[in-house]
């Protein structure tokens, strides 16, 4: 067969497969909402954990903790202690708060102002606000506050990272429910494609009788069973990607709002490249994946008999 | 072109009695025969084992020295787009315009779009339905229908031509006319076995007889 021909063959049966989708329109609409959903859920999951992804990132540079000093320590002294731990490794960056600058700070604190009017001197300490090095791992930080509060003038060493390290560990569980879900449903686009396709061989049962009467290879009676699938899966897709569109647009504004109250710079992203070519992909191998599964076990049960 | 032997062929049905018993014949490349018989005697039968709709519980039936009797599935497909099948029941697509139709066979064998047209047209044309190409088999008339399926058959060109009752629903003018629509065929080489019960029609085409009685070859019997 000439490759013109051979081209011609297949667009053939690829259209032929998409008119058969719209002489149903109704069971074919379910079928590709159905398939739209399963695939719209893992995808849409997945977003999240990318999303809260990047939130953690974002909280990483917000890993300051504070070092308060001894009362005795004086300005000259924190300073140079500020600039002995600047050289040191897995710190990022020390930024000295003085006791006046605190108090300053509390003064713009309605109530307060009061409270520190009313005491002799300022009682608040010098303090140091180290950001540890982007690469530290929540255990480095914890080991790096360990060694703090053993060095001279230092007072006290608050770290809070657990938080951090049960966000990180929540969103690693995500991502494995995701990853099972995804598994899950896409066995479901599987299944839901390989039966919807045994309904259409059993209805075309006739006309697969008669074709292999006249010659026709299994490979030409499976094929256009096989561009059904396809199609299926690649309209389940666009559903798909529309649904998760859909409530990415719905969902901006609340949660710009949400990321902005936790003051991060952090933005919902949308639909990337990566995701669509993802969920289109997934379809069409869910799709033809079931189709193959169809046609494989049903069209050779179909014998002529005359 | 295609010569056909069967070779001490025996058919028992499954869970059924025996429909041929030990039949043996020839048939030359080029060659016309008619296989008669009454109703059972096990024509469709021998046209099943041509057809590989059936394979043989004994004997070898043997195409072009070949016995594809024996013929690995996968070899099938390609055995049957060289025969021209005419069936008793027609097995028309009721769904598909009778252009559509008669196109199927070209179609499996990927014949391009423009020589599809031409020979469908030249198919229908020969069976005087032309004018129908549009119709589906549900709006034809019986013989129509039988027509219909006699296109199909001889689109592809096939080398070998088998027909079962391919007349049974024509008046005897329009069965006249198919069978010198075979004629032609059988002149330009195709080996064709035509079963009929029709034995007026047979008798006056003059053409050789394969007499089935009870799925035994017996002697045709000398015309009244
Ligand atoms: N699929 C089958 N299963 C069981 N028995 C069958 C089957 N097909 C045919 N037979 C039997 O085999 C015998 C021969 O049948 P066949 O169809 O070959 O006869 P025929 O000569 O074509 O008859 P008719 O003129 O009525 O078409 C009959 O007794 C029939 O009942
Ligand atoms: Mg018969």
């Amino acid at each position: 067969m000439k490759l013109g021909a051979w081209l011609t063959r297949h667009a053939q049966n690829a259209l032929g497969s998409l008119g058969t989708l719209s002489r149903n329109p109704v069971a074919s609409a379910l079928t590709i909402a159905v398939i739209g959903i399963a695939l719209a859920l893992p995808a849409a999951l997945n977003l999240l954990v990318q999303q809260g992804r990047l939130l953690t990132g974002d909280v990483e540079a917000t890993r300051d903790f504070s070092v308060y000093l001894a009362p005795g320590v004086d300005v000259e002294r924190a300073a140079g202690l500020a600039a002995t731990l600047r050289q040191r490794e897995g710190i990022a960056r020390v930024r000295l708060v003085t006791a006046d600058d605190a108090a300053a700070g509390l003064r713009e604190e309605p109530g307060f102002a009061e409270a520190l009017a009313t005491l002799p001197a300022n009682p608040l300490p010098h303090t140091l606000v180290v950001r540890p090095a982007p690469a530290a791992t929540a255990a480095e930080v914890e080991d790096l506050a360990t060694e703090l509060r053993g060095e001279p003038g230092v007072d006290l060493v608050r770290v809070d990272t657990g938080w951090l390290e049960r966000l990180t560990a929540i969103l690693d569980l995500v991502r494995r429910v995701v990853l099972a879900a995804g598994a899950l449903l896409g066995l479901t686009v599987l299944f839901v494609v390989g039966n919807t396709i045994r309904l259409d061989i059993q209805n075309r049962a006739q006309e697969i009788e008669v074709a292999k009467l006249l010659g026709a290879t299994d490979a030409f009676v499976r094929r256009p069973f096989l561009y059904l699938g396809f199609w299926y899966g690649l309209a389940g897709g666009v559903v798909a990607l529309l649904l998760i569109g859909i409530t990415l647009a719905a969902m901006a504004g609340p949660v710009a709002r949400l990321l902005a109250l936790y003051g991060t710079g952090a933005r919902l992203g949308g639909l990337g490249l990566g995701t669509v070519a993802g969920v289109l992909l997934s379809g069409i191998t869910a799709g033809w994946g079931g189709a193959w599964l169809a046609v494989g076990r049903h069209i050779s049960a179909i014998q002529p008999k005359v | 072109m295609a010569a056909i032997r069967f070779d001490a062929v025996s058919k028992r049905y499954e869970g059924g009695r025996d429909a041929l018993t030990d039949v043996t014949f020839e048939l030359a490349s080029g060659e016309l025969a008619f296989l008669t018989g009454r109703s059972g005697a096990g024509k469709s039968t021998v046209l099943k084992l041509l057809g590989l709709i059936e394979r043989p519980t004994r004997g070898a039936v043997i195409v072009d020295g070949r016995n594809v009797s024996r013929l690995p599935a996968r070899d099938i497909p390609a055995y049957r787009q060289q025969v021209g099948m005419v069936f008793q029941d027609n097995k028309l697509l009721p769904d598909r315009t009778a252009y559509e139709n008669v196109a199927l066979p070209l179609i499996i064998t990927g014949t391009g779009e423009r020589e599809i047209g031409r020979r469908v047209r030249a198919a229908l044309d020969q069976v005087g339905l032309l004018d129908r190409e549009r119709q589906r088999p549900p709006a034809l008339s019986a013989g129509e229908q039988q027509r219909l399926g006699i296109a199909r058959a001889i689109v592809a060109r096939p080398r070998l031509l088998i027909a079962d009752e391919p007349t049974g629903n024509l008046d005897p003018e329009l069965s006249l006319e198919i069978m010198t629509l075979f004629r032609r065929l059988n002149e330009v080489g195709v080996t064709m076995l035509i079963a009929s019960h029709d034995l007026p029609l047979v008798e006056r085409l003059r053409a050789r007889r394969i007499a089935l009685a009870d799925g035994r070859l017996v002697p045709v019997p000398e015309a009244a």
